[in-house]
């Protein structure tokens, strides 16, 4: 069964073509990069499979349901975890908050009942709460619970919005270049910590990634972007030697 | 034990055994009417600062049109203690009253809530300015509730001890619904909008029910504004009233209930203060006027986030919320499950 199917995605922004006849199939278990030099088009296709945009043109199916015209909260909760970018963080929030923040469609109790503070309500929190300072734990970081999240180093940040993505109870993860800004040490750990999870939390994963060191390291397939086109699909091994990506993109590393 | 008993019950005691004082004291005149009034305006104010603070400091809109929730609550509440409901029976069924002017604001919340899915920030602000511009003109158009002339015939229903319930329970309620999942919701909205739906936060739903709420709020102080004063007019709910809100949001701290109950006392009690002080000195009273802007601007320079912002004072945190909870919650977590290191 596919369980990410994307078909003629295609995105304008005014006259810009930012997308164009993007197609994908993930089976469930994959790790597929989608690479490509700045303003290819990656993060917009990320947003437009989470209902940030709205696409031009095209289907996209998850789980046999499209996700088109869907609110991004609504595609969160059907199974689709995503990181930004750029940090994104609730900043003046703990670190506990941002992730309990990630349980807003499965926290289990009615308005009515949080703000009278019915005993389900208390029971649901404290559940809540559990699930939240276990997920932190795994990831080593339950100590900074009650840290506020501005105040975290920049790789505690990082593995912060990934714990918060996981949150949600993702299937299908999107990676948004998780190692932008690490050092050579950090990227090391980030790529254990991807198959880590991977395995851990049963995931399919998409990841958008500059450093060819994690794309070629841990990419089962790799797609290609240039101007919002796919210019190639392939093993690792195939998109290295691809002419089209030389040239577009890794000319003189591979050269190198 | 004891101690987790004095914990968990001390304050809900304590508040149950100041009660009777707010009955007693001012029938055998131990407060003087003045001091009777004034504390019934803090509390009011109390109200209505939490009633914003939700808006403004949780969630990071800006609503200059509370004043307009605020008239809808105390037209209501009026309408049926003078029309409706016997006299006589007036004190019992203030409560029921009350309500419905909540309700009725609630209602109205709404109003403003569906404009918000769309803009915000700036353009939101206009929207709330214009909402409140609305229910003021509407009720100088009415002639039926007096129009410009206003609504009077109200019974002196508001007393210290209604005023007290009432605050107790507002501050209850926004508590539980700060600390918990809608609450944290409305204050990842104002961190990052984009990024809180993407953690699955339904935006919409967070801002109906903050908007509800918050104008609910605002109508029970106006109907207890509206049975204190015994007399109302659309003016009293002009933009000036929704800039004391604002003041004392600000002053308060924003996203914090203990900063709205400082920001809401020490305001009022200090425009009352000088009342006596510029008396005391023989200067105009119009100075007082000018003291409140200017510790507003003291205050944006000095302490811009006000004197609470973001933070709680440790009694409105509930239990489970409180460091030492939290601590145990996790050594727990921690003992029982051998963390797994992923990363070194």
């Amino acid at each position: 069964m596919t369980l990410l199917h994307i078909e003629h995605l295609t995105h304008y922004f005014g006259g810009l073509r930012a997308v164009q006849d993007f197609n994908l199939d993930l089976q469930p278990g994959e790790l597929v990069a989608l690479i490509g030099p700045n303003g290819a088009g990656k993060t917009t296709v990320f947003n437009l499979i989470t209902g940030v945009y709205r696409p031009t043109e095209g289907k996209i199916i998850f789980q046999d349901q499209s996700l088109i015209g869907r609110h991004p909260y609504e595609i969160i909760s059907r199974g689709i975890g995503r990181t930004f970018q750029s940090i994104r963080l609730f900043k003046e929030l703990s670190v506990l908050d941002n992730v309990r923040i990630a349980h807003y469609t499965r926290a289990g109790y009615s308005p009515w009942e949080a703000i009278l503070n019915l005993p389900h309500f208390t029971r649901q929190e404290a559940r809540v709460c559990q699930e939240a300072l276990e997920l932190l734990n795994i990831f080593g970081m339950a100590d900074l619970a009650e840290t506020t999240s501005k105040n975290l180093p920049y790789g505690q940040q990082r593995r912060l919005e990934i714990a918060r993505a996981l949150a949600t109870r993702p299937v299908l993860l999107l990676l948004d270049e998780p190692a932008a800004g690490m050092n050579p040490g950090e990227v090391e750990q980030l790529m254990e910590t991807i198959l880590w999870i991977r395995s851990e939390f049963k995931l399919t994963i998409l990841l958008i990634e500059h450093q060819m060191r994690v794309v070629m390291g841990i990419a089962e397939r790799i797609k290609v972007l240039d101007f919002g086109q796919t210019i190639a699909e392939g093993t690792p091994k195939e998109i290295q030697n691809h002419p089209r990506v030389i040239e577009a993109y890794l000319g003189e590393e591979v050269a190198a | 034990m004891k101690r987790i008993f004095w914990k968990r019950w001390g304050l809900p005691l304590i508040l149950v055994l100041v009660f009777p004082f707010t009955i007693v004291l001012p029938k055998l005149g131990i407060i003087n009417p003045y001091v009777n009034l004034v504390l019934k305006y803090v509390g009011i104010n109390i109200i209505l600062t939490v009633s914003l603070n939700l808006v403004n400091g949780y969630m990071g809109e800006f609503s200059v049109g509370h004043a307009g929730f605020m008239a809808i609550g105390a037209y209501t509440a009026s309408l049926l203690t003078v029309w409706v409901f016997p006299h006589a029976a007036g004190p019992f069924i203030f409560p029921l009253a009350l309500l419905a002017g909540g309700i009725a604001a609630g209602i109205a919340g709404l109003g403003i809530a569906f404009p918000s899915f769309r803009t915000r920030g700036d353009y939101l602000a206009i929207v709330t300015l214009a909402f409140g511009m609305i229910v003021k003109s509407v009720l100088e158009n009415l002639d039926v509730v007096g129009g410009p002339r206003g609504f009077m015939g109200m019974d002196k229903l508001t007393s210290l001890a209604w005023v007290y319930i009432c605050v107790i329970l507002v501050i209850f309620l926004a508590r539980n619904y700060v600390f918990s999942n809608f609450g944290r919701g409305v204050v990842s909205i104002r961190e990052d909008e984009t990024a809180s739906e993407l953690v699955s936060v339904n935006s919409r739903q967070v801002k109906v029910l903050t908007f509800v709420f918050s104008a609910f709020l605002a109508g029970i102080a106006g109907g207890l504004f509206a049975h204190e004063l015994q007399f109302i007019n659309p003016r009293s709910f002009t933009i000036l009233k929704s800039t004391d809100m604002l003041v004392m949001v600000y002053l308060g701290g924003i996203g914090s209930l203990g900063g709205s109950i400082l920001g809401a006392t020490v305001y009022t009690l200090t425009l009352e203060g000088l009342r006596t002080v510029l008396q005391q000195l023989g200067i105009s009273q119009e100075w007082r006027l000018v003291v409140a802007p200017l510790m507003l601007v003291l205050l944006m320079i000095f302490r811009p986030r006000g004197i609470m912002g973001l933070r709680e004072f440790r009694f409105l945190t509930p239990h489970d919320e409180r460091p030492e909870a939290l601590a145990e919650h996790r050594k727990q977590i921690q003992a029982t499950k051998r963390a797994k290191e992923v990363l070194p």
